[in-house]
């Protein structure tokens, strides 16, 4: 009796320990590191600090709010791209879903880096797209799309939508079409069919998407840096300096947990917004 | 009930009475050809229906015969290939299902998971714009009619199999359409709760008077609770009529083994007199029917295993009558039913009433006569003999095809 009720926790023990050593640990040591002072040379003492954090929010407000509207902007660029892909492939994809959603997922064979590089050629100002433009008159010629915040948010966007189509289409391809007919027939135009029955029947596939990429995006440093230029930095880039340029960790780390702090904060209230309620009813369907 | 309802009911009894003829549905010369590839399905073909307003009418068939396609067709969710379709008298191709004055109860009931009952019920009322106060009134009085007022909070989820389908019904209802089109609505239910919701259904189609359009491929279904029944088969439409007509006259062999069990008794006509024919059947025997026949003419004929009487005894020859050899005898309490070989193999199913002076000839093995009267001899007509095969190669004319998954 005793020995089965005991399996299930044997089961989960790998797992446990992988969370406590990979994620646990690392993560109580980051929190005793931003409460430390000193410096590389002399070494770093725990003095419990706090004011690490009011140093770091107040030098890098700008960029820590930066952050989580780019992050956020993606994030909605995503849901408005990529909603329309999921229920496209899910209700008219037919037999060829699966070579759709290959193809989504094919400029994930490719690096992550590499991928923002191309971008970066794609919308230089004499690229594919604006010289294509300029050449025949469409765009003014001293028009600039890169160094620019757009550039950015466009550039995370692209990085991340599959991230936003796949939970989506993954709740709308387990949904009945005779659903959308139902609504139809009781009078619902298409709009009201979208809004009354097939969103929020989706709703925990755009809770799901949504995550997965507002979290990466908005802790995202590489398209900053590829597409911003020097005027569009983003968190994630003066946590990189601070670590890997100014040896200062304290610093560092206090900026990483005030994001974690900010970004479930933002979760939690998106939760709330969405009603979580909802959210989990539905998915336990 | 509320009295609106019953004045509805009243506004559409009345036209059967004979003051506006116009059907509520009719189907003119309706095609519906699916083509997925090379391959061409004619679902429907050449359906011609008028469904009179007020009638509970069924469209009874095997799986695959175009039962929910017709339907869909009526709906608007599918356009036909050819043909139109017309509700009380306009022609709605090309009218979408959100402007068609029906409302379908689906198969699999499709409840919209994310809302109440209340709210579900309340889905139509609210985008044809009812005043709220007006909504929260019918709503009430469906969800009583169905008798699930006490459930008005619950999701569908939270329901049995009965229960949504309930919901589905008032779901529907709720709008006063002018015509309700289910699509095998008890399908999914267990046959006690598919017996009691059978009598619910009429009981609640009376109450409100509505025209009924009832797919099922259960026959006993559809001759308890149907007006008329269509017949369907492979697309076409075999028989329509009255379940007493399409049980007593099967107008083809395909009707006449769908419906009920029957026997079939091939055989040549031979000289006709009395308004009747003799047949000779294929062992030789001679039996009158009750049709005058073209001397020498291949004839089918059918009798229902209820009509025919057995006994050791030699019948009355006035009486169609054979003999054959009990091969299988199945008690069932309040009747027994046999099955008799004739000489030359043919199995004929009877069944007998268990009454206190029913003969003892039961055993398996021992000779008996069969006799029936030759008015329930019925001689099916030859007309639909022959008929179309279901697949026709690709037809370039046929403009469209449906492809949703
Ligand atoms: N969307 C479609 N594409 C291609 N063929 C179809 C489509 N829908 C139905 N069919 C074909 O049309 C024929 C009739 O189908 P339908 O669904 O109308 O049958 P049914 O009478 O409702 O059967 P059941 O009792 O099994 O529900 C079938 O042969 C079916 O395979
Ligand atoms: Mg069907």
């Amino acid at each position: 009796m005793v020995k089965r009720k005991l399996v299930p926790y044997l089961l989960a023990l790998p797992g446990w320990s992988w969370l406590a050593l990979f994620f646990v640990a690392p993560i109580a040591g980051m929190l005793a590191l931003s409460l430390t002072t000193g410096d590389v040379i002399t070494g770093f003492r725990q003095t419990f600090h706090v004011a690490n954090y009011v140093d770091a929010i107040a030098t890098y407000w700008e960029q820590i709010s930066r952050s989580l509207l780019y992050g956020g902007s993606a994030t909605v660029v995503c849901l408005l791209l990529g909603f329309p892909m999921a229920y496209w492939i899910a209700f008219r994809g037919g037999k060829h879903k699966s070579t759709y959603l290959l193809l989504i997922l094919l400029p994930f064979f490719v690096s992550f880096v590499l991928r923002t590089i191309s971008w970066k050629f794609t919308l230089s100002d004499n690229g594919v797209v604006l010289g294509t433009l300029k050449s025949i008159g469409l765009a003014p010629d001293d028009l600039a799309v890169l160094n620019s915040a757009p550039a950015v948010v466009l550039g995370l966007a692209y990085n991340f939508l599959p991230f936003m189509v796949l939970p989506i289409y993954a709740v709308l391809e387990r949904m009945d079409p005779r659903l959308v007919e139902a609504a139809y027939d009781l009078y619902a135009t298409r709009t009201q069919a979208f809004l009354r029955v097939i969103l929020p029947i989706a709703l925990p596939g755009v809770f799901a998407g949504g995550l997965m990429t507002f979290i990466p995006t908005s802790a995202d440093y590489v398209n900053a840096s590829v597409l911003g230029g020097t005027h569009n930095t983003m968190v994630g880039n003066i946590i990189r300096t601070e670590y890997l340029v100014n040896n200062a960790y304290p610093t560092a780390a206090a900026i990483t947990f005030t994001l974690m702090g900010l970004l479930l904060l933002g979760i939690f209230s998106y939760a709330r917004a969405l009603g979580t309620e909802r959210v989990m009813e539905v998915q336990a369907r | 009930m509320t009295i609106t309802a019953h004045e509805r009911a009243d506004m559409s009894r009345s036209p059967i009475a004979g003051t506006d003829p116009t059907p509520a549905i009719s189907l003119h010369g309706v095609s519906k050809v699916y083509r997925s590839g090379s391959e061409t399905v004619t679902a429907v073909r050449e359906v011609d229906l008028n469904i009179e307003r007020g009638e509970f009418f069924s469209l009874l068939g095997p799986s695959g015969c175009g039962k929910t396609t017709t339907m869909r067709m009526i709906a608007g969710f599918d356009d036909p290939t050819d043909g139109e379709v017309r509700l009380t008298g306009n022609d709605v191709t090309g009218v979408p299902p959100n402007h068609r004055d029906v409302n379908m109860v689906f198969q699999s009931y499709a409840l919209f998971p994310h809302m109440s009952v209340h709210d579900n019920v309340a889905f139509g009322l609210k985008r044809s714009g009812v005043a709220k106060r007006e909504i929260s009134g019918r709503v009430g009085e469906m969800l009583d009619l169905v008798e699930l007022g006490d459930r008005a909070g619950h999701k569908p989820a939270q329901l049995s199999g009965g229960q949504q389908q309930r919901v589905a019904l008032a779901r529907a209802l709720v709008n006063r359409p002018s015509a309700l089109l289910l699509d095998e609505p008890l399908g999914a239910l267990d046959l006690k709760l598919r017996q009691s919701m059978q009598s619910e259904l009429k009981r609640i189609q009376r109450e409100v008077g509505i025209t009924f359009v009832y797919v099922t491929h259960d026959q006993g279904e559809a001759l308890t609770m149907s007006d008329r029944i269509a017949v369907m088969n492979e697309g076409i439409v075999e028989q329509l009529g009255s379940p007493a007509e399409v049980y007593e006259r099967p107008a083809t062999r395909f009707v006449a083994g769908f419906i009920g069990t029957s026997n079939l008794l091939t055989g040549t006509a031979g000289e006709a007199r009395d308004g009747g024919s003799d047949v000779r059947l294929a062992d030789d025997h001679v039996v009158r029917a009750g049709t005058a026949l073209l001397p020498g003419a291949a004839v089918d004929m059918t009798v229902r295993p209820e009509k025919i009487r057995i006994t050791t005894h030699e019948p009355d020859a006035a009486l169609s009558r054979v003999r054959g050899t009990v091969t299988d005898t199945v008690y069932l309490g309040s009747a027994t039913h046999y099955t008799v070989r004739l000489a030359d193999g043919t199995e004929i199913v009877v069944f007998c009433q268990n009454t206190s002076d029913a003969l003892e000839v039961a055993e398996a093995g021992s000779a008996v006569w069969l006799s029936w009267q030759p008015q329930h001899s019925y001689v099916l007509p030859e007309a639909h003999a022959s008929r179309p095969a279901p697949h026709t190669p690709a037809d370039p004319s046929d403009e469209e095809t449906h492809n949703h998954a």
